[in-house]
């Protein structure tokens, strides 16, 4: 993982890990597998998909990912985005 | 032992009890928690609210630190996640919603309300925000404005900078404050214009 | 690449088989829930569930990420059907027993008092 600068596209992974067992995601379910564009690092936090169990937890870069509303619900208006916190083990460059 | 199947009263008072018995925590801590949480409300982002629309430099701070610019006020936010603040501007209005929880600023707002916690606002407000604050606050955005809806996921918290509001100019800074509202700060809402 | 988990063309996100109860961002099932926008103020029992999830934290025994896995533990009917502070109890109770902060015999002689 080498770090997205703000403007990049990314996608965001189609992973589903509730299905593995217990989890803890904050990941939203309808933005995976959605691309969107980085607008900014947010700084770097400890991985709550660990801290959730207690287990030891890897420092992750977290971003700020604007998505455009009407590609996950045509019903929103075009124009408007979504802006959304995402770990980098979440992206992928698109 | 299922939890939700007992009473929730007696499940607290026998938790609550059995941690002062054993020394884990104190009433003392937990009152002194409760009074430091009654102290955020949002008036005080009210007061943060009004020093950036009457001072461009400390807009500035707001938007790039905001935990930092709020400490300049004397408004203390240690041990909380970091505050983000977006600014609604002539072309962008920002919505905030928690839709995994109900993450919200409460290090400087106070409480969440209600509204904020129910299923309705957290599946809504990504699916049709525009209808949903039409019809819950009468919030009509223009069609030509971007709404940016905001969903609060990880460590930060975050807050709206609304717009201020037309027939202001030459307000003072606390005559100014007293207009923000709490649905303002989250963008439900929209300052009216003063007549 | 084909995505892992495909939904079929123009599914709604809420279909994704992996998705959670409590992730309820734009579900058909809450869109029309009422939403009560009147000022409450919190009940004692708030309040006090407050209160402990915070000194919890500051003991470093209940972290925010700890709370919300123990919140999205429950089943949804139970989600659904408890108040937000009741939500942070039981996911507080859970993750003290887990730790053994409490063990069950204290909780139960406790709540037999």
């Amino acid at each position: 993982m080498s770090g997205f600068a703000p403007g990049t596209r990314v996608r965001v992974r189609d992973a589903w890990p509730e299905l593995e067992g217990p989890a803890h995601v904050r990941t939203p379910h309808y933005v995976r597998g959605r691309t969107g564009t980085v607008l900014r690092r947010l700084g770097a936090f400890r991985n709550p998909e660990d801290l959730a169990f207690a287990r030891p937890a890897a420092t992750i870069p977290l971003y700020h990912v604007a998505f455009e509303q009407a590609e996950i619900w045509p019903e929103n208006a075009p124009g408007d985005e979504f802006l959304i916190e995402i770990y980098e083990h979440w992206l992928e460059a698109a | 032992m299922n939890l939700a199947e007992l009473d929730s009263d007696r499940l607290l008072a026998a938790f609550r009890g059995l941690l002062i018995g054993k020394g884990v925590l104190n009433e003392e801590e937990l009152s002194r928690s409760g009074a430091a949480m009654d102290a955020a409300s949002p008036a005080r982002g009210g007061q943060v609210v009004a020093r950036a629309w009457v001072d461009a430099a400390y807009r500035a701070r707001l938007l790039d630190n905001a935990t930092s610019a709020i400490e300049e006020l004397g408004i203390y936010l240690t041990g909380s996640p970091p505050l983000g603040v977006l600014e609604n501007t002539e072309a962008v209005h920002n919505i905030i919603v928690c839709t995994l929880c109900s993450c919200y600023p409460r290090m400087l707002l106070g409480y969440p309300p209600l509204w904020y916690k129910s299923a309705g606002y957290r599946s809504r407000a990504v699916r049709d925000p525009r209808g949903l604050v039409r019809e819950e606050w009468g919030t009509v955005i223009p069609p030509e404005k971007k709404v940016r809806v905001l969903d609060s996921t990880a460590d930060y918290r975050w807050m709206v900078l609304p717009q201020r509001p037309r027939g202001t100019e030459g307000w003072s800074e606390e005559r100014l404050a007293g207009l923000v509202r709490e649905t303002d700060l989250i963008g439900v809402t929209v300052l009216p214009e003063v007549l | 690449m084909p995505p892992d988990t495909a939904l079929p063309e123009n599914a709604l996100p809420e279909n994704a088989r992996g998705r959670s109860h409590h992730d309820m961002g734009g579900v058909t099932q809450f869109l029309c829930a009422p939403i009560d926008k009147e000022a409450h103020e919190l009940t004692p029992f708030d309040r006090q569930v407050d209160a402990l999830r915070q000194v919890l934290a500051l003991h470093g025994l209940f972290s925010t990420d700890e709370m919300r896995r123990g919140i999205e533990s429950l089943a949804p009917d139970v989600y659904d059907a408890s108040s937000y502070y009741q939500r942070w109890l039981y996911s507080m109770v859970k993750v003290m027993l887990e730790k053994g902060v409490v063990t069950e015999a204290e909780l139960a002689q406790a709540l037999a008092a």
